[in-house]
């Protein structure tokens, strides 16, 4: 489920320890205790972050078996992306009948309205 | 974030901000028209009806009184049958300025968004509209944002599906 997917990717970065995460990870791979050490918190607290995130399909393990490296997928951010941009256009078509409206209403010359009378 | 657009003529298009903390989404778009009529194509059911239903579908309104507690209520229909509607209150009509009201879906009658227009004078006879609008929480936002608020189908819609699927 397409939306469902969304709402997860949406809900994994409504946390900021986990936005920060993201940050960090598109300057490049980390492992887990790289990316735990400058939070006062546990490696424990941060692989559940990165399970949320993983879930979501924001983040991978790369293959390096030892280490275990958190990779950032990036393709999902253009599909967020993609997904706003959707509705904006949604909002835009919307906006251009309008604006044909507003020509229209230009062509028939409104009487003008008095908004300063008490109603 | 973009509060120094006031210049930029060639930002016509609609903008869309969508707050990662909170449960908003912001629809900015300019309108080469004065406010007050800017405003008359928002209240005006003749008028409304002409641009505010999606592309694919007609419109229907079955009610729309635009003042100070009054209320509306209109349906998206396909070929002649409803698919959607819409309704909700007027909390404040402020001629030419701005309107206040609440929005319910009737496919999720317990979910309601408050929707906060404004009309912003900017000379020369253009205007600016800045729609808020506020739901419960981020999942409405996002289901919001993923549907495009309509339940109709879009150009598009069927690739970036396509490309959702892939994933």
């Amino acid at each position: 489920m397409s939306e469902d997917r969304l709402s997860r990717i949406f809900a994994a970065l409504a946390d900021p320890t986990r936005r920060d995460i993201v940050a960090r990870l598109s300057v490049g791979d980390a492992t887990v205790g790289q990316l735990a050490a400058p939070y006062n918190v546990s490696i424990q607290a941060v692989s559940k972050h990165l399970k949320v995130l993983e879930d979501a399909g924001l983040v991978s393990r790369s293959q390096d078996a030892q280490r275990r490296p958190r990779h950032l997928e990036a393709e999902v951010f253009d599909l967020m992306t993609a997904w706003i941009e959707r509705y904006r256009r949604q909002a835009e078509e919307r906006f251009r009948r309008l604006d044909a409206v507003l020509a229209a209403m230009d062509d028939e010359r409104e009487p003008t309205i008095n908004q300063g009378a008490a109603s | 974030m973009s509060t120094n657009a006031t210049h930029e003529a060639a930002t016509r298009e609609t903008t869309i901000e969508a707050d990662p903390n909170l449960p908003t989404i912001r629809i900015v778009r300019d309108f080469d028209a004065p406010r007050d009529k800017v405003f008359r194509a928002w209240t005006d059911p003749e008028l409304v009806v002409q641009w505010l239903g999606p592309k694919s579908t007609e419109m229907r309104i079955d009610q729309w009184n635009a003042r100070t507690g009054g209320n509306y209520r209109y349906a998206a229909l396909r070929e002649g049958v409803e698919v959607a509607a819409f309704y909700g209150s007027f909390h404040e009509v402020r001629p030419s300025e701005r309107m206040v009201q609440t929005f319910t879906w009737e496919g999720m009658p317990d979910g309601v968004s408050l929707e906060t227009m404004t009309f912003e004078d900017l000379g020369d006879g253009r205007t600016r509209t800045i729609g808020l609008s506020v739901v419960e929480n981020l999942e409405s936002r996002d289901g919001i944002m993923a549907s495009g608020m309509e339940v109709g189908v879009y150009e598009g819609y069927e690739k970036l599906d396509a490309l959702l699927a892939e994933g």
